[in-house]
C-alpha cells in the first residue's frame, strides 16, 4: 500500500548511500591498449635527439621537444590503424615429411579457390621468341615482349588483350612508364614508346643499342643500359634526356634499382657491381662481388639488401647500407635471372627451372621453398605486386606461377590501387605529377634533404666570425649575480664562479672520454678483424701476394 | 599440405553503384611509401608557390573623403563600423560590409571619440589648449587626451580630473594599455615616450630615444610591451619593466613610421609608414613577413587591424581608406572540411620547409615599387659602410677601446624616472 512505499524511499540514515558516483570495480585493463614493440618499431623513423641544445636556446629546445612528441603520436596512431588491415598474407606448409619444393603448381591450384586457380596459366607462344616480362606497377597489367618483335599487354587477372602488335625488330627489352597507358620497347636500333593501343607515340633516336631498362616511378625517369656502356636517365613527363653517361664499363646488359633511393646497380663482366645516381658522372659506389661475371642483381624494396649471382654460380646477399657482404650460397648451375618479391621471396632461374627461396638474408637457405619448370628456357622474371604470382618469359611463352605468400597483401589505395577506375587514375596521375622528385635530389640517402646542412652552416659561421672580429657564439664568460642584503661576499662569488667552471670542466671531461672510449673500440674490432684474418700462420705466408 | 593463396573479393574494393564513394583502402607502412621527405618538400614547393600565386590582398577601397584621413577608429564590439577623420574635420561613420557611409558629420577638428549614433555629437568639450591624441578607457567612463599635456577625463565633467606635465611642450599620441587599464602611454616631441598610471598624480617613467616617436601601441595580449613607431624608419617594441634597452628593434621601412597597431591576437602588428606602403611584422622578429601597396596610395597616415584577425584597414593621404586582407592568400568565408584539411597540411609543410633554400627565397619574394626597392638598397649599403667602418676602427684600436654595442642599446639615449 502508499504508506508502506513511501517508507521504503527513505532508509534509516546509517544505510543511507550517496548516489554521487556508482560504485567502482578495478578496471582490469587501465589505460590505453598496448601495441607490440615490433609493430611499433615499423613506424620509426628516427631516434630521439639525445644531446639536445641546452642552456639559451630554449625555443630551438621546445620546438624540438614538441616535433618528437607529434612524431610519437604518429608512430603509436599509424601502428594502432595496423590492426584494422584487411588481408592476410598467403603461405604454403607442407605436410609432416612432405618438402614444399616437391608440391606442383597443379597440386596448389586445385588445392586453392578458382579465382586463384586461374592466376596459374600459361601463354603458349612460341614463334616469336624468349619473352621479357614487366608488370605495372599496380599488378594489375602485363607486358611481354618476345625477342623476334612481338609485343602484347594484357590485363591479365581477367586475361583482357589490351594491344598485341609486331614492331617488326628485335626487342631487347620491354618496360611499362608510370601507369598503363605507356610504355617503352628497345628495339633493336633504338628506343620506342607506345601507347597501350599499340600507337607508336615516340622513336627516341639518342637511346640507342639499348638493352636494358628500369623505370623509376617517383622521378618519372626511365634508366637504360645500353651495348655502347651507355647509362642515360630520360624524364617521361617532360620527354628529356636527364643524364648520359659513358660507363667505359663494356656491354651493359645487368641492371636493377634500388626502390629505396632510386639508385641504379648495373652489373659488370668483371664481377664488379657499381651504383649509379643522375647527378654524378662517375659511380657512386663500386663493389667487387663475383669472381666471374655478375650475370644478375636484385635489391629489396627497403633498399636493405642486394642479392647478386655470378658466372662463379655463387648466390651472394649483401648489405647495401654499410656496402658489407652478408651471405653467400653456391648454387650448383648458378642463377641467371633474379627477381625479389615485396615479401622478400628471391626467385632464381637457371636455364627452364626457376626456384624461389624464401628468407635469404635471415636464415641459411639449404634448399628452395618452390621450384617450377618452364617449356623453354628462362629469359625474364617478375614478381607480380600485390599478388601471390610470379611471372616468367621463357622460350616457349609465358608462364604464370602461384607463389603463396610473395606479394604484400594490404595495398594502399592512394599509392597503387589494382582496382582504381579511370577517374582514380587520372587524380592519381596528376598528383603524382605535382609530388614529381626532381633528378638533384636522388643520392644514396634519400632523407639527406631532412639533416641539418652542418658544412655550410660551418662556412658560413668562419665567414662571420672573419666580418666581425670575434666569435658571436662563443659561450660567454659568467657573471654571477650580485645578490642583496650581504649576500654577495667576495668567498661566495668566488665560490659560484668555481661551481660552474667545475661544471664546465666535468662536461669536457665527460666529452673527451666518450671519445677516447669510441677509439678505443674501434681499435679493438680493428685488431679482432686482423686477428681473424691471420688465424692461420704458416712459413708460406710471406709467398702470399 | 596448408596453402592460401592471396585472394581479393573485388567487391571489398570497388563501389557499389556509381553514386557511391570510392574505396580507398590505407596502409601506412613507411616501406610502400618511399621518399618521404623529397615528396614533401615537392609538395612544399609546390605549396609555397601557390601562395604567392594566390597573394591578393586588396579587398576594398572606401572612397567619400573630401581631404587625407588622419584617423581612424574600431567600433570596440562591432566588426562591420569603422570610423573614419579626415583633415578637413569631415567624421564618417562606415558601414563595411556594404561600404558604404552610415553617417555623416562636419565638425572643427578633432580626434575621434565613440559616442552616440546621432548626427550631432552627445557633448562638446572646449579645451584651453589644442588635443592632438584621444584614448578611451577600456571599460570606464574616463578618455585621455593630449595635447601640451596629457589629461584624464571623466565623460561627465567639462574639465579635466588630470593632467600629467614633464616638460615637454606637446604630446602627439596617447594610448590606454588595453590589458592593465589604468596605465597609459604617450609620445611627447622631446623624442620622448612617456608612461604613467591613471592612480598617481605624477608619470612613471620615461624613455628618450635618437629620434622622435609618432605613435604608441600596446600590445593587447602581453600587458607590459608596446611598439612605438618612430621618426628613423623603425619600430621598438619595449618591455615596459626595462625600458633601458627594446626588447626588438623591427627594421624594415625607408621612411618614417606613422602609425601603429597590434592584431587581436598579439602576435603581430602593423605599421603604416611616409614611404607609401603598410608592414605585417611578426611581435618577435625584426623584419616583416608582408608589405602592402599600390600605385594609388600615397603617404599611409594611420593603420587599424580588425578585431576579428583578418582585416588591415590604412588611411592614406589621398583620401581613401583601403581594406586589405591580414593573411594575402587566405580563402575568405566558410572553406568546406576538404578545403579546410588542404590549407592545414599547406601550411604545416611550409613551415616545416621554410628554412630550406629555394623555399625561403620564393616565401619571402615580394615586390616592392622601384623607389622602395633602391631606398631600401641604399641604405643597406649605408648602414653595412658605418659598420665597417667601425669594425675597422676597432680592429685598429686597442683592445677595450671602443666597445662593441649592440644593434638594441644604439637608439635609447636614456630612461628618467
Amino acid at each position: 500500500d502508499f504508506d508502506s512505499l513511501n517508507e521504503r524511499h527513505t532508509l534509516p540514515s546509517s544505510e543511507k548511500r550517496t548516489f554521487d558516483h556508482w560504485p567502482t570495480q578495478e578496471d582490469p585493463f587501465p589505460g590505453p591498449a598496448p601495441i607490440p614493440v615490433n609493430r611499433l618499431q615499423k613506424f620509426k623513423r628516427k631516434e630521439k635527439m639525445l644531446n639536445k641544445p641546452r642552456g639559451r636556446k630554449v625555443r630551438l629546445r621546445d620546438m624540438i621537444t614538441r616535433s618528437e612528441e607529434a612524431s610519437k603520436m604518429a608512430q603509436k596512431q599509424a601502428a594502432r590503424f595496423d590492426l584494422l588491415l584487411p588481408e592476410d598474407a598467403g603461405f604454403l606448409e607442407g605436410d609432416e615429411g612432405e618438402d614444399t619444393c616437391t608440391i606442383s603448381q597443379q597440386d596448389i591450384a586445385d588445392a586453392v579457390d578458382i579465382t586463384s586457380g586461374t592466376k596459374y596459366f600459361n601463354l603458349k607462344l612460341s614463334q616469336f621468341g624468349p619473352y621479357h616480362v614487366d608488370y605495372s606497377k599496380t599488378g594489375r597489367h602485363l607486358l611481354l615482349g618476345g625477342r623476334r618483335g612481338h609485343v602484347a599487354c594484357i590485363d591479365w587477372p581477367s586475361k583482357e588483350l589490351m594491344c598485341e602488335i609486331n614492331v617488326m625488330e628485335s626487342v631487347n627489352d620491354v618496360k611499362w612508364l608510370h601507369s598503363e597507358d605507356m610504355f617503352a620497347v628497345a628495339q633493336k636500333k633504338w628506343l620506342y614508346i607506345y601507347d597501350s593501343n599499340g600507337i607508336e607515340l615516340h622513336c627516341i633516336r639518342k637511346f640507342n643499342d639499348v638493352l636494358r631498362m628500369t623505370f623509376l616511378p617517383y622521378h618519372f625517369l626511365l634508366a637504360t643500359a645500353s651495348a655502347t656502356s651507355f647509362l642515360q636517365y630520360l624524364d617521361v613527363s617532360v620527354g628529356k634526356e636527364v643524364a648520359a653517361f659513358s660507363t667505359k664499363t663494356g656491354r651493359l646488359d645487368v641492371m636493377c634499382q634500388n626502390p629505396h633511393n632510386a639508385i641504379v646497380h648495373l652489373g659488370h663482366h668483371n664481377g664488379t657491381v657499381t651504383l649509379w645516381s643522375p647527378n654524378q658522372k662517375e659511380a657512386l659506389v663500386k663493389m667487387l662481388c663475383h669472381q666471374g661475371g655478375v650475370r644478375s642483381v636484385a635489391v629489396d624494396k627497403t633498399g636493405t639488401y642486394m642479392v647478386t649471382s655470378g658466372m662463379d654460380k655463387k648466390l651472394k646477399v649483401y648489405d647495401i647500407r654499410a656496402f658489407k657482404p652478408f651471405k653467400s650460397y653456391f648454387l650448383p648451375a648458378g642463377a641467371s635471372c633474379l627477381s625479389l618479391s615485396q615479401r622478400g621471396l628471391l626467385s632464381a632461374a637457371t636455364g627452364d627451372v626457376v626456384q624461389v627461396y624464401r628468407d635469404v638474408w635471415s636464415t641459411p637457405v639449404n634448399k628452395p621453398y618452390m621450384a617450377h619448370r618452364t617449356r623453354g628456357a628462362v629469359w625474364g622474371l617478375h614478381f607480380c605486386p600485390f599478388e601471390d604470382v610470379l611471372g616468367i618469359g621463357h622460350g616457349d611463352g609465358f608462364t604464370s606461377i602461384l607463389v603463396p605468400g610473395a606479394g604484400e597483401p594490404n595495398f594502399d589505395g592512394l599509392d597503387a590501387n589494382p582496382y582504381r577506375s579511370t577517374k582514380q587514375r587520372q587524380e592519381w596521375e596528376v598528383k603524382a605529377l605535382l609530388e614529381k622528385i626532381q633528378p638533384e635530389l636522388i643520392s644514396l640517402n634519400p632523407t639527406d634533404l631532412g639533416e641539418v646542412d652542418q658544412v655550410s652552416f660551418k662556412q658560413r659561421h668562419q665567414e662571420r666570425v672573419e666580418a666581425l672580429g670575434f666569435d658571436p657564439l662563443e659561450k660567454e664568460k659568467f657573471v654571477p649575480k650580485y645578490k642583496k642584503k650581504g649576500r654577495s661576499s667576495a668567498g661566495g662569488i668566488e665560490r659560484r664562479k668555481k661551481q660552474v667552471a667545475h661544471e664546465d670542466q666535468r662536461d669536457e671531461i665527460r666529452k673527451t672520454v666518450e671519445d677516447k672510449m669510441k677509439m678505443e673500440k674501434e681499435q679493438k674490432e680493428r685488431e679482432k678483424k686482423k686477428a681473424a684474418l691471420f688465424v692461420n700462420k704458416s712459413a708460406l705466408d710471406r709467398f702470399k701476394k | 599440405m596448408k596453402v592460401k593463396v592471396l585472394s581479393r573479393n573485388p567487391d571489398d574494393y570497388v563501389r557499389e553503384t556509381q553514386y557511391d564513394i570510392q574505396r580507398v583502402p590505407r596502409n601506412y607502412d613507411p616501406s610502400l611509401h618511399p621518399f618521404e621527405v623529397p615528396r614533401e618538400y615537392a609538395r612544399a614547393l609546390n605549396a609555397t608557390k601557390l601562395e604567392r600565386v594566390f597573394a591578393k590582398p586588396f579587398l576594398a577601397s572606401l572612397d567619400g573623403h573630401r581631404d587625407g584621413v588622419h584617423c581612424l577608429a574600431k567600433h570596440r564590439t562591432s566588426l562591420s563600423t569603422l570610423l573614419s577623420g579626415s583633415c578637413d574635420g569631415q567624421v564618417k561613420v562606415w558601414n563595411l560590409t556594404e561600404r558604404f557611409v552610415r553617417g555623416n558629420s562636419c565638425s572643427f577638428l578633432w580626434n575621434l571619440l565613440l559616442h552616440g549614433k546621432e548626427e550631432e555629437p552627445l557633448n562638446t568639450i572646449l579645451g584651453k589648449t589644442v588635443f592632438t591624441g584621444l584614448d578611451h578607457h577600456q571599460k570606464e567612463g574616463v578618455f585621455a587626451t593630449c595635447g601640451q599635456q596629457v589629461d584624464i577625463w571623466d565623460e561627465q565633467r567639462s574639465s579635466p580630473i588630470r593632467s600629467f606635465t614633464w616638460g615637454v611642450d606637446s604630446f602627439s599620441s596617447v594610448r590606454f594599455n588595453p590589458v592593465e587599464t589604468e596605465l597609459l602611454a604617450s609620445c611627447g616631441s622631446d623624442r620622448s615616450v612617456v608612461l604613467y598610471d591613471m592612480r598617481e598624480s605624477t608619470p612613471l617613467r620615461k624613455v628618450i630615444m635618437k629620434m622622435r616617436t609618432n605613435t604608441v601601441c600596446w600590445n593587447p595580449m602581453e600587458a607590459y610591451y608596446f611598439t612605438s613607431a618612430n621618426e628613423d624608419y623603425n619600430l621598438y617594441t619595449y618591455d615596459m619593466r626595462h625600458l633601458d634597452k627594446p626588447v626588438m628593434v623591427h627594421m624594415d621601412h625607408v621612411s618614417a613610421v606613422l602609425d601603429v597597431d597590434y592584431s587581436p591576437t598579439g602576435r603581430e602588428f602593423v605599421s603604416a609608414s611616409f614611404d607609401k606602403t603598410i608592414r605585417i611584422f611578426p611581435k618577435n622578429a625584426g623584419h616583416s613577413r608582408e608589405v602592402y601597396h599600390t600605385k594609388r596610395m600615397q603617404h599611409v597616415i594611420c593603420v587599424k587591424w580588425s578585431s576579428d584577425n583578418k582585416y588591415v584597414l590604412s588611411g592614406s593621404d589621398e583620401m581613401n581608406i583601403r581594406l586589405w586582407k591580414a593573411n594575402a592568400a587566405e580563402k575568405l568565408g566558410v572553406l568546406s572540411p576538404r578545403e579546410r584539411q588542404a590549407t592545414n597540411y599547406n601550411q604545416k609543410l611550409k613551415e616545416k620547409f621554410q628554412y630550406h633554400p629555394q623555399i625561403r627565397r620564393i616565401a619571402r619574394h615580394r615586390h616592392l615599387p622601384k623607389n622602395i626597392y633602391h631606398q631600401a638598397k641604399e641604405l643597406r649599403v649605408m648602414k653595412a659602410a658605418r659598420h665597417r667602418k667601425e669594425s675597422n676602427v676597432r680592429k685598429h684600436s686597442k683592445p677595450g677601446t671602443v666597445p662593441l654595442v649592440a644593434e638594441k642599446e644604439k637608439h635609447v639615449v636614456t630612461v628618467v624616472k
